[in-house]
C-alpha cells in the first residue's frame, strides 16, 4: 500500500499519477540513489539502512550476480570476477586506460569500448553499471512503492561525449528512463540551492575516494556552465588511509606484512582516519597473523602532518582551474565541498585558506551530489512546486553545423550546448565572382558532411561578384527553449539575408541518436585521417584555381620556360588531386606555390604599380 | 470529533514546514478520482480559505475545505514506515472500501 506524501498547494497527484523520481549518483567507488519526498531531498537506504552502495559487481562462477557490499566482501578472494570502480573504463578503449597492466582483470582485445572476462561472460563497462543501476533503480522503486518515471543520473564535468553516452546506454539496460544526465558539480550546486542564489562564480572541489575533481561553475538566469574544470584522478581519501598504514608500519617497526595482514592495517588505517574527523586522537589496534601486536595512538596534529603534502597536491589543479577559466580566488563566490574526504578538517582548513572564505558544508558531502540529482529529476518530471519555474535549461543532443568545402563539417553549436543558444560563425566564397552559396545544415558528431544527418538545405543568393575569399557570410544557428533551429546566413557587406527554421530532432529516435554517437566514437581517427585528406584537396583545388586564374590574366608576366615549369607542377597537382594519397597531394602542393612564388611577386609589384599609378591620374584630375 | 495528527505525523509535518521554511500548516481534504472514488489531498497549506475549517493538533494547524469534512470527521493522520517506504497514512472511519493502492478509498 502506498503511503502519502505532502505536496505543494494544489499539486496532489491524481491517484496511481505520483511521479516517482530519483537522482542517482554513479560514482567510482560509491553509489547513491535519491528522491523527493514531501518536498525534501532524501537518500534511499537499504534495507540495513545504509545510503551507500559500494560501486563493485561480482559475476560469480555459480549463482547469481552481486551489487554492492557482497560484492565488495569478495574482492580479495575473487578478483577476476569482481568488478571495480568501472565508471573509469565507461566509454573508454583498452589504450585509453593507465596501469592497465596492474589491474586483475581479463581484458579482450577488441576495438571500441573495454571488454571484461567473467565467469558468466564476457562484460562491458556499460553492462556493469546497468546492474549496479538495476540495484538502485529496485531500491528505489521497493521505497516508492512503484515504477520510476524516471532518473537524473549524474556523470563528472568533464566527461565526453562517448562517456556520457556509455552512462545513458547503461540506464536504459537497467530499465530507467534518463530524464537528463547532470554534471556532478552542478548537482551539489543545486543540491546547495545555488541555482536560486544570487549569479556569480561557485567552485566545486570534490575529494573522494579514488578521485580528486575540482570545477569552476559560472550561474547565469538559472543556468549552469562549466567554466573549467581540473583534478587528478588517483588522488582521493585511499591515498589519506594509505599514508597512516605507512605511518603504522613505522611506528610498530612491523617487516614486510602479508597480504591479509595489510588489508587488515589498511581498514584501521581509515577507521582512525574517519575518527579523527570529530577527535584528537584515534587508538589503532590490530594482532597480526605473525601474533605481533599494533597498539598506536594517531593524534590529529601527526595525522595533518603526515598528509599534508596530499592536501597541498590538491591545490595545484585547483589553481590551474581557476587560471583556466581566467580567474582569481577572491572572484569565487561560493565554494562547495563534495566527497566523503572533504569532512577531513585539515582540507576544510586548506580550502578556506586557499579562497579566503568558508566552504559550504552542512551538507552530507557523501550525498549531495545524488540529492542534487533528486531535486533535479523531481522537477523535470513535472513535480513542480508553485514557486519553481526555474528549471536547468535543455541541452542539445547533438552537434549542428553546416557544410564546407569538400564535404566537411563545421560544427557550430557543439553537443551538449545548453538551450536557448545562438552561434555565428563567419564563411567565404571559393570561387571569384560567385553570387550565390548553398548551405547545407547537418547534425551529427562525425567530419564528414555524408556521415552526418544533413536537415536542411537552403541558398543565399544576391552575394555581389567579388574575389574569391573576400565576401564574408555570417551564419548564425540559433536554437530557442523548444530546441527549435533557425539558420540566417548574411552577406556582410551587401546585408543580403537568407533563413531556414528547422527541427532538429525530427526523425531521430533515441537509437539512432545512440548509433550515431558509437559511430562517431569509433570512427574518430579514421574520421581524422579523411578530414586530413579533404582538407588538403581543398587547399589543392584552391591553388590551381587560383594560379589558372592568374595565368589568364597575367602570363605576359613569365618566360617560357617558367611558364613551362608552373604548368607542369599544376598537372602533377591535378593529377593527384583526387586520389587519397596525402603525402603526394602534399608534395605536389607544395611545389607549385614555390613554383609560382615569384610569379605571385611580380603579379602583386604590377598591381601596385597599377595602383600607384591610377592615384597619379586622379591627382592630375583633381 | 475532527481532524488530528498522531504523534509520529506531527512531528515530521512539524519538519517538512521547517526545512520547507514556510507553511501555515497543512491541508486535508478529499477529491473524486481514483479506483474506487475518491482520493486524498494532502498539502502545505500558505494560506487559509474564508470558509475552511481549521483543527489545531500537537501546535499544527490542519485545514479541512468544509465539502471535504463530512468524509474526513474522525480522521487521524498518521507516520509509519513500512519497509524502505515511509510516509503519511490517513486512518478514516468513514472509509468502508479501499484501493489496494491506499490512495483512493470509498465511503
Ligand atoms: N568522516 C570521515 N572522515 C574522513 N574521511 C571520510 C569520512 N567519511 C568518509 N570518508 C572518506 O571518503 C572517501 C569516500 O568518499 P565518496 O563516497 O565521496 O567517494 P566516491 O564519490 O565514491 O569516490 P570517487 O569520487 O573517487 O568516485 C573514503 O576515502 C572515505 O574514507
Ligand atoms: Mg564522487
Amino acid at each position: 500500500m502506498a503511503l502519502l506524501q505532502l505536496s505543494e498547494p494544489g499539486q496532489s497527484t491524481a491517484p496511481h499519477q505520483h511521479r516517482l523520481a530519483v537522482g542517482i549518483d554513479l560514482g567510482t567507488t560509491n553509489s547513491l540513489v535519491a528522491t523527493v519526498r514531501s518536498g525534501m531531498a532524501v537518500v534511499i537506504n537499504d534495507e540495513l539502512g545504509r545510503s551507500l552502495l559500494p560501486s563493485v559487481v561480482r559475476y560469480p562462477a555459480s549463482g547469481p550476480l552481486e551489487v554492492g557490499f557482497s560484492a565488495q566482501s569478495h574482492q580479495s578472494l575473487d578478483p577476476k570476477n569482481t568488478l571495480v570502480s568501472v565508471k573509469r573504463f565507461m566509454g573508454r578503449g583498452l589504450k585509453d586506460i593507465a596501469h592497465i597492466e596492474s589491474m586483475p582483470y581479463d581484458f579482450i582485445e577488441a576495438e571500441g569500448m573495454i571488454k571484461l572476462k567473467t565467469a558468466q561472460g564476457v562484460k562491458n563497462p556499460v553492462e556493469v553499471s546497468a546492474d549496479i543501476l538495476r540495484a538502485l533503480r529496485e531500491r528505489a522503486e521497493l521505497a516508492l512503492g512503484g515504477a520510476l518515471t524516471g532518473a537524473v543520473i549524474t556523470v563528472p564535468a568533464y566527461f565526453d561525449d562517448a562517456q556520457r553516452q556509455a552512462t545513458k546506454d547503461a540506464a536504459r539496460l537497467a530499465g530507467l528512463s534518463v530524464l537528463r544526465l547532470l554534471n556532478e558539480p552542478t548537482a551539489a550546486a543545486i543540491a546547495y540551492g545555488l541555482d536560486n542564489a544570487a549569479e556569480g562564480i561557485y567552485a566545486v572541489y570534490d575529494l573522494g575516494g579514488g578521485t580528486f575533481d575540482i570545477s569552476i561553475l559560472k550561474l547565469s538566469k538559472g543556468v549552469f556552465q562549466v567554466l573549467s574544470t581540473g583534478g587528478d584522478s588517483a588522488l582521493g581519501g585511499d591515498d589519506f588511509d594509505h599514508r597512516v598504514f605507512c605511518w603504522i608500519g613505522e611506528q610498530a617497526e612491523l617487516s614486510p606484512v602479508s597480504l591479509g595482514d595489510a588489508r587488515l592495517l589498511q581498514m584501521r588505517a581509515r577507521e582512525a582516519k574517519e575518527y579523527l574527523t570529530q577527535h584528537g586522537e584515534a587508538p589503532i589496534t590490530a594482532k597480526l597473523s605473525t601474533g605481533e601486536f599494533v597498539d598506536l595512538k594517531l593524534t590529529s596534529e601527526i595525522f595533518t602532518e603526515i598528509t599534508r603534502t596530499l592536501v597541498q597536491k590538491t591545490l595545484g589543479p585547483t589553481r590551474k582551474a581557476l587560471r583556466d577559466a581566467g580567474l582569481a580566488p577572491e572572484d569565487i563566490k561560493g565554494v562547495v565541498m563534495v566527497g566523503g574526504a572533504t569532512r577531513m578538517p585539515q582540507v576544510q582548513h586548506a580550502v578556506e585558506a586557499f579562497f579566503g572564505k568558508e566552504p559550504l558544508n552542512n551538507l552530507d558531502p557523501d550525498k549531495v551530489v545524488a540529492l542534487g540529482a533528486a531535486i533535479q529529476a523531481n522537477l523535470l518530471a513535472g513535480n513542480r512546486a508553485s514557486g519553481d519555474d526555474w528549471l536547468l535549461l535543455d541541452v542539445i543532443p547533438l552537434s549542428l553545423g553546416i557544410e564546407t568545402m569538400g564535404g566537411l563539417v563545421e560544427k557550430i553549436i557543439p553537443r551538449n550546448s545548453t538551450i536557448p543558444v545562438a552561434r555565428a560563425q563567419e564563411f567565404t566564397t571559393f570561387k571569384d565572382g560567385q553570387t550565390a552559396l548553398a548551405l547545407q545544415v547537418v547534425q551529427g558528431e562525425r567530419e564528414l558532411v555524408s556521415d552526418c544527418r544533413s536537415l536542411a538545405r537552403f541558398e543565399l543568393r544576391g552575394i555581389p561578384p567579388m574575389v574569391a575569399g573576400a565576401a564574408r557570410i555570417r551564419v548564425t544557428f540559433q536554437v530557442d527553449a523548444d530546441g527549435l533551429l533557425s539558420v540566417t546566413a548574411r552577406e556582410q557587406t551587401t546585408g543580403h539575408e537568407s533563413r531556414v527554421e528547422v527541427k532538429p530532432s525530427y526523425g531521430l529516435n533515441d537509437d539512432e541518436v545512440t548509433s550515431m554517437l558509437k559511430d562517431g566514437y569509433t570512427h574518430a581517427s579514421d574520421d581524422a585521417f579523411r578530414r586530413a585528406l579533404r582538407e588538403a584537396q581543398v587547399e589543392a583545388q584552391r591553388l590551381v584555381e587560383a594560379v589558372q586564374s592568374a595565368l589568364k590574366e597575367d602570363v605576359h608576366l613569365l618566360s617560357t620556360l617558367e611558364r613551362v615549369h608552373i604548368d607542369s607542377c599544376l598537372t602533377k597537382l591535378q593529377s593527384v588531386l583526387l586520389g587519397d594519397d596525402r603525402r603526394a597531394i602534399d608534395g605536389a602542393l607544395d611545389a607549385l606555390s614555390k613554383g609560382t612564388a615569384e610569379f605571385a611577386a611580380r603579379r602583386m609589384n604590377q598591381g601596385v604599380r597599377r595602383a600607384l599609378a591610377g592615384r597619379k591620374v586622379d591627382e592630375v584630375n583633381l | 470529533m475532527g481532524v488530528t495528527l498522531s504523534e509520529a505525523a506531527a512531528k515530521h509535518v512539524a519538519g517538512f514546514i521547517a526545512k520547507r521554511g514556510k507553511g501555515i500548516g497543512i491541508r486535508l481534504g478529499v477529491k473524486t478520482s481514483g479506483c474506487s472514488g475518491m482520493a486524498y489531498k494532502l498539502e502545505f497549506a500558505d494560506s487559509s480559505e474564508p470558509d475552511d475549517i481549521v483543527f489545531d493538533s500537537h501546535g499544527l494547524k490542519v485545514l479541512v475545505d468544509p465539502k471535504s469534512l463530512p468524509y474526513l470527521d474522525g480522521t487521524e493522520l498518521d507516520f509509519t514506515r513500512e519497509g524502505l517506504n515511509e510516509g503519511f497514512k490517513f486512518i478514516n472511519p468513514n472509509v468502508k472500501d479501499e484501493c489496494g493502492c491506499g490512495e483512493s478509498f470509498h465511503v
